[in-house]
């Protein structure tokens, strides 16, 4: 049955290869063994330059960009970037189950026997010793280990007060201003089907689904695989097919390594982003999501609490037990 | 040195060790393209002192690699007359100390064998439980490429009791593969007579590497020193840890003479250790307890993790936790129902954090009534019964280093009973049946309060069940109310003294007992209804009871 599933994937992200535009295809660049990563976004133009810096400083290699019909110039910026393949289209992001089958096709096309990130532009990839070895040193370890998959749970941070208080500007480290994150009330369930973990929780639910839990969002992400043209994301990056790359978990008490994607969605942008999105109607569920946040945005929100945890680096995300160093020293 | 990848590094490795006059045979896997190894040719051609050996394809687990080891070292010994020691290393080591100080290290042992040779009895570390059947079975499967046929056929073979006949004086013994022999006792194994049919039966010996140099080097050498120079650690699936830059400090203070394996890309590593930067540090033994320490304990996270934690990589089955919670915590049914302000007294007497029922149907209580609790946790109680487990154990985990008690009750979400029961962590302390105390000060018509107790009575027997069963792991303690009144400071002493050990203090103030004058007229009243009240253990009709004496308004002293 997941068998066909993910066939069934894979033709429809070959089909969906129609809808996407080169602007700049410098593919061509891309030699054996580079990391790659992958993205779709859509207006995300302030903060586009972060994002490209954070990854070239891990050690990403080349970026594959899906702009969703941009007007805000982002495409533009992209396209003078020398490491970055862009593509556009102004097709449905809902109808491409969330750009997920762009990606794949993408992900089939260029990403074959590479190690590739799959992130949001407000994502930022954590990982155990990020701060003294490169993204190289975990994708050599995972090879050496015999591992294909690394997980990175999403943490939403949010900044103290109102998320309008302190603007964004471009270039700046998104979490100077969101500098808090919940540690400790998060929720897993095993999906039997798929073999992988459903994590809720975080100031989401807690704030927006504290009556409707179940309807709050997944935290839980696989961004990181040794990719192989046969695989295939099946709902985001929550879980992909076949099924043994989402045992990213140890069942026997043991810990597997493990990363964090720090979500820098709570700035002053998401205002806007929460209206614009409902308009296109285009999210998960409905945009129930959306729905959520408007009703709560006309509140003025302030996520953080006096429980609420300041953001200092990984090891203090690995002593909370977000994340995991595993066995690797 | 035996290379394979990153011969850049082995190049810069080889050159640090030749320029500084020791002379090196290298062999290259004969897997590795003909253009790389050019380049290492190249890369090293200026080096008089540098030669290269017949290329041997080394699978891992198989021949080749000491068939490569047994040629370069012929090479060294023929081409170097003036060598006393061979050093086995690797195209990943990288020496961490001066190689003055080896050279003066082995000078002064001029006669010692560092190799570590372990029988096979006495081995622990081997992985995938072949010790003494590396010697006895054949391996003619590759262990990485044709893996079912190699356990399969180990399988058979154990099956049809098969032996090999070990060669007549080979004792085996196990150990490093990296050593560091003198001439004589490499030579004595080189050049033994019968090597041929030694050769012979170790080709087909599982992991020859760890083996052959290991056994044969206990018939032939005066003085085995048996450890090895290289630090080399394993991880629970057998491969090498890897150094980074960041272990630069741990690295130099562990006094080892060659580390391996070092990330191809550890520059700042490279270049420390290779620059020649006089540290003249005293000549110390190696020490690699802090490394040793730091691995045992990367290890320990892998294979059994922190106990009671629940995250993305950590999700445990069933009973196999390593402790469902993180930390001890109680649990009290019935004493807040018994005593006024019992979760004040309690905290004051055993100084924990008491919260009230956080099970209870309308919302979280949490101490002191906060909202929001450590960790953010919320107090919404669809939030929590979305999913009980882990609410108690993310509770028990973001609190580790302070105890938690807290209320249940039979009106509470009753979720987590069986789990909460198998939990070695939880102290349950149950006084039966006190759930009618509140219903018997409510001001409610008897017919619902009647409905009420049956449905309580029957939440708690069930309870009271779970908690009697065979596999509880909790430490449960269970009175009957009216056992309880009759004599509530000694449970109540035993229990703080559990909580608190270290206190040893004798409870000086008891908490307030509920007023139950006319409590067995109330439950005689039930009777009448038709319900069974049986909780409660047997409470006389007439109000003569100790706890009339708490209706004075003070509390009573134990001496």
């Amino acid at each position: 049955m997941l068998r066909l599933a993910r066939k069934r994937w894979l033709v429809r992200a070959f089909r969906k290869r129609r809808e996407l535009q080169a602007v700049s295809d410098r593919t061509a660049q891309i030699a054996p063994d580079q990391i790659l990563l992958y993205s779709t976004f859509r207006n995300e133009r302030i903060r586009l330059p972060f994002f490209l810096n954070y990854y070239r400083d891990l050690g990403v290699n080349h970026f594959l960009m899906v702009d969703n019909g941009s007007d805000d110039g982002g495409r533009e910026y992209l396209a003078t970037q020398p490491d970055v393949s862009l593509w556009t289209t102004n097709h449905s992001y809902k109808r491409a189950r969330f750009g997920v089958d762009w990606l794949n096709w993408l992900q089939f096309k260029y990403g074959h026997d590479h190690w590739c990130l799959v992130v949001d532009p407000d994502e930022f990839f954590v990982y155990p010793f990020c701060d003294t070895r490169p993204l190289r040193a975990l994708t050599d370890w995972l090879d050496a280990s015999s591992i294909k998959s690394f997980s990175a749970m999403l943490l939403d941070m949010y900044p103290k007060g109102p998320f309008d208080a302190q603007p964004y500007h471009e270039g700046q480290d998104p979490f100077e201003i969101a500098q808090w994150f919940d540690s400790g009330n998060y929720t897993i369930q095993r999906n039997k089907k798929y073999g992988n973990l459903w994590i809720q929780g975080g100031p989401r639910a807690r704030m927006f689904f504290a009556d409707l839990p179940e309807r709050a969002p997944a935290l839980n992400k696989i961004p990181l695989v040794k990719w192989h043209r046969s695989y295939a994301f099946s709902s985001s990056t929550h879980m992909l097919l076949p099924r043994g790359l989402n045992q990213v978990y140890d069942e026997w008490g043991g810990e597997k390594a493990s990363g964090v994607l720090l979500h820098a969605k709570f700035l002053d942008t998401f205002a806007r982003k929460a209206e614009e999105e409902m308009e296109r109607k285009q999210h998960y569920a409905n945009s129930h999501e959306y729905r959520a946040y408007r009703l709560a945005m006309a509140k003025e929100p302030d996520l953080w609490c006096k429980w609420s945890e300041k953001y200092i680096n990984w090891r203090q995300l690995e002593i909370l037990g977000l994340m995991s160093k595993g066995n690797w020293a | 040195m035996l290379c394979h990848t990153a011969l850049d590094r082995a190049a810069l490795v080889a050159r640090h060790w030749a320029t500084h006059d020791c002379p090196v045979v290298i062999h290259v896997d004969k897997r590795v393209k003909r253009k790389a190894y050019d380049g290492l040719l190249q890369a090293l051609a200026d080096l008089p002192n540098v030669r290269f050996s017949g290329r041997h394809a080394c699978e891992w687990g198989t021949w080749g690699i000491v068939a490569a080891t047994q040629e370069a070292a012929t090479i060294m010994l023929r081409q170097f007359p003036q060598v006393r020691h061979v050093y086995l290393s690797s195209g990943s080591c990288l020496p961490l100390r001066p190689v003055a100080e080896l050279v003066r290290y082995l000078d002064e042992r001029p006669r010692t064998d560092f190799i570590e040779s372990v029988t096979t009895e006495d081995v622990g570390w081997t992985i995938g439980g072949l010790d003494v059947e590396r010697f006895t079975l054949r391996f003619p499967f590759s262990w990485r490429k044709q893996r079912r046929l190699f356990d399969g056929y180990v399988r058979l073979q154990r099956r049809l009791r098969f032996k090999r006949r070990v060669p007549a004086g080979i004792v085996p013994h196990l150990g490093s593969q990296w050593w560091c022999l003198t001439r004589q006792t490499l030579s004595a194994i080189l050049d033994s007579p019968e090597r041929e049919e030694i050769d012979r039966y170790f080709r087909r010996v599982w992991i020859p590497d760890e083996s052959y140099f290991q056994t044969l080097v206990r018939q032939v050498s005066a003085q085995v020193e048996s450890r090895s120079l290289t630090l080399s650690k394993f991880d629970f699936q057998g491969k090498p840890h890897i150094f980074y830059d960041d272990h630069l400090q741990i690295l130099r203070r562990s006094d080892c003479f060659v580390a391996r394996k070092i990330w191809p890309h550890a520059d700042r590593l490279y270049a420390t250790f290779l620059s020649d930067d006089p540290g003249n540090q005293p000549a110390a033994e190696p020490n690699p307890g802090k490394i040793d320490r730091l691995f045992a304990r990367a290890v320990e996270r892998r294979t059994k993790g922190r106990a009671g934690l629940y995250m993305q990589s950590r999700q445990p089955n069933e009973n196999w936790e390593n402790g469902r919670t993180a930390a001890p915590y109680s649990v009290f049914e019935g004493f807040s129902d018994l005593f006024d302000n019992f979760e004040i007294w309690l905290g004051k007497a055993t100084g924990t954090r008491v919260h009230g029922h956080l099970f209870a149907p309308d919302r979280v209580h949490f101490a002191g009534g906060d909202s929001v609790y450590n960790g953010a946790m919320s107090e919404s109680p669809e939030m929590r019964d979305y999913n009980p487990k882990s609410f108690l154990t993310n509770l028990i985990w973001n609190t580790r280093g302070e105890r938690q008690c807290f209320q249940f009750g039979p009106a509470d979400n009753q979720a987590l009973n069986q789990f909460i029961a198998g939990d070695s962590n939880a102290q349950i302390s149950v006084i039966s049946g006190a759930w009618a105390i509140p219903l018997f000060h409510s001001n409610r018509n008897f017919g619902d309060i009647r409905r009420e107790a049956a449905l309580l009575q029957k939440v708690e027997a069930d309870y009271l069940a779970v908690l009697r069963s065979s596999w509880v792991k909790a430490r449960v303690r269970i009175w009957t109310l009216a056992e309880f009144v009759e004599n509530p400071m000694e449970p109540l002493q035993t229990i703080v003294d559990e909580i608190s050990p270290r206190s040893l203090r004798r409870l000086t103030e008891a908490p307030r007992l509920a007023d139950l004058t006319g409590f067995g007229q109330f439950l005689q009243n039930l009777r009448n209804q038709g319900m069974q009240p049986v909780l409660m253990g047997d409470f006389p009709t007439s109000g003569a009871l100790p706890s009339g004496n708490a209706r004075r308004g003070r509390p009573y002293l134990v001496k």
